[in-house]
């Protein structure tokens, strides 16, 4: 019984494995593409190819990290800090995306402080 | 056999995980703010005066105004209307029936602390008042406020360099605590921005900014002054016009 049970979450496992890696794989060259144009200056197609990457692999840390770099270069700092927290979300101790969050956040809490005023 | 196989499952996507992250770019940004008010409607802007007190040392008044001034003049759009600078706290005190302060750098300044200012600052209040001054200079947006500078000195411990002879007599640096006087200004400017058309108050920030020197040094007020103003300016500006923030983020793959 038990040993029917491993089977089967092997053979799921296995067969949802690849799925997973093409996503990844995908999700991957989305990515790279998009830090290659972020290089260039060109932050609107830098973010379109992560909110691409981010679809195609919600669980994809870097994807969601870079997507708020995107988002605060282009001033939309609401999706931004909402790219953030996904990030932090799915890799919770990755030091790069919390300096990346951190950063933001200063500039973020400064230019809600003035629309409240 | 379970545990073992559970735990390669575990690993191995941990691993997964993890090998997103492996390469990463750091990358210049500059982050876009937004001005803090709409200042399309106006074409001039008008740096009028301030309520100044505390150290007689500058003049605080003439200083700010033709700082700010020069700054606006190059980091912005609207044309910036040059006239002689207002002197509010004499306007204050004539509004009262009172004589008008004695000039020169030896005179008694009106405002000494906070609270006399308190007294003086009803001024942004009377709409009146500024849409006379807005007339005059064809309904300008008018930037006021208050400017305080003021001494300070405090005692504490800080951290300093200082050279050590090591065991092959080279010298070397450490850092020493030591207790020490300093001494130095405070700047607290707050600045009112007032639509010329109306009087009416649009935006009014507050900031608060410290230098400190060892008692030793001699430090000039003015320059102190500049030094502290530079803190200031940026988010100044940024009231009237958008900025962008120099920095860097890292890019994950």
């Amino acid at each position: 019984m038990r040993l029917r049970m491993w089977v089967v979450v092997v053979l799921l496992f296995g067969s949802v494995l690849p799925a997973y890696a093409d996503r990844r794989s995908d999700a991957k060259d989305q990515v790279e593409f998009g830090i290659s144009v972020a290089q260039r200056g060109l932050w609107k197609e830098a973010a379109y190819r992560w909110e691409k990457a981010t679809e195609l692999d919600p669980t994809y840390g870097a994807a969601w990290n870079n997507l708020g770099i995107g988002y605060e270069q282009l001033g939309r700092f609401d999706e931004a800090r909402k790219a953030y927290e996904k990030a932090m979300e799915v890799e919770p101790n990755n030091t790069y995306i919390r300096n990346n969050y951190d950063l933001f956040r200063e500039i973020y809490d400064r230019q809600n402080r003035r629309r409240d005023r | 056999m379970t545990a073992r196989t559970a735990a390669a499952i575990v690993s191995f996507a941990a691993g997964l995980g993890l090998a997103g992250c492996s390469s990463f770019y750091e990358i210049a940004v500059e982050t876009p703010i937004q001005a803090k008010i709409d200042v399309s409607a106006f074409q001039r802007v008008l740096v009028a005066g301030f309520l100044t007190g505390g150290a007689r040392a500058i003049d605080a008044n003439t200083e700010t105004a033709r700082l700010l001034r020069s700054q606006l003049r190059s980091k912005q759009d609207m044309r910036v209307v040059d006239t002689d600078v207002l002197s509010l706290v004499d306007e204050v005190d004539r509004a009262k029936g009172q004589p008008p302060a004695a000039a020169g750098p030896d005179a008694e300044p009106r405002i000494k602390t906070e609270k006399d200012l308190e007294a003086y600052e009803q001024i942004f209040n009377n709409a009146e008042y500024w849409k006379k001054i807005g007339a005059e200079y064809q309904n300008p947006l008018i930037v006021t406020g208050s400017v305080m500078f003021t001494e300070v000195s405090k005692s504490g411990v800080v951290s300093r360099p200082q050279s050590v002879p090591n065991e092959q007599g080279l010298e070397e640096y450490r850092s020493v605590r030591t207790y020490t006087d300093m001494k130095g200004y405070a700047l607290a400017p707050k600045f009112v921005f007032i639509d010329g058309r109306t009087g009416a108050q649009l935006y009014s920030e507050t900031y608060h900014e410290e230098a400190l020197y060892p008692s030793t040094q001699n430090t000039p007020a003015l320059s102190s002054y500049f030094e502290l103003m530079d803190k200031v300016l940026p988010s100044f500006l940024n009231t009237l016009s958008s900025q962008k923030i120099r920095g860097s983020r890292v890019l994950l793959k």
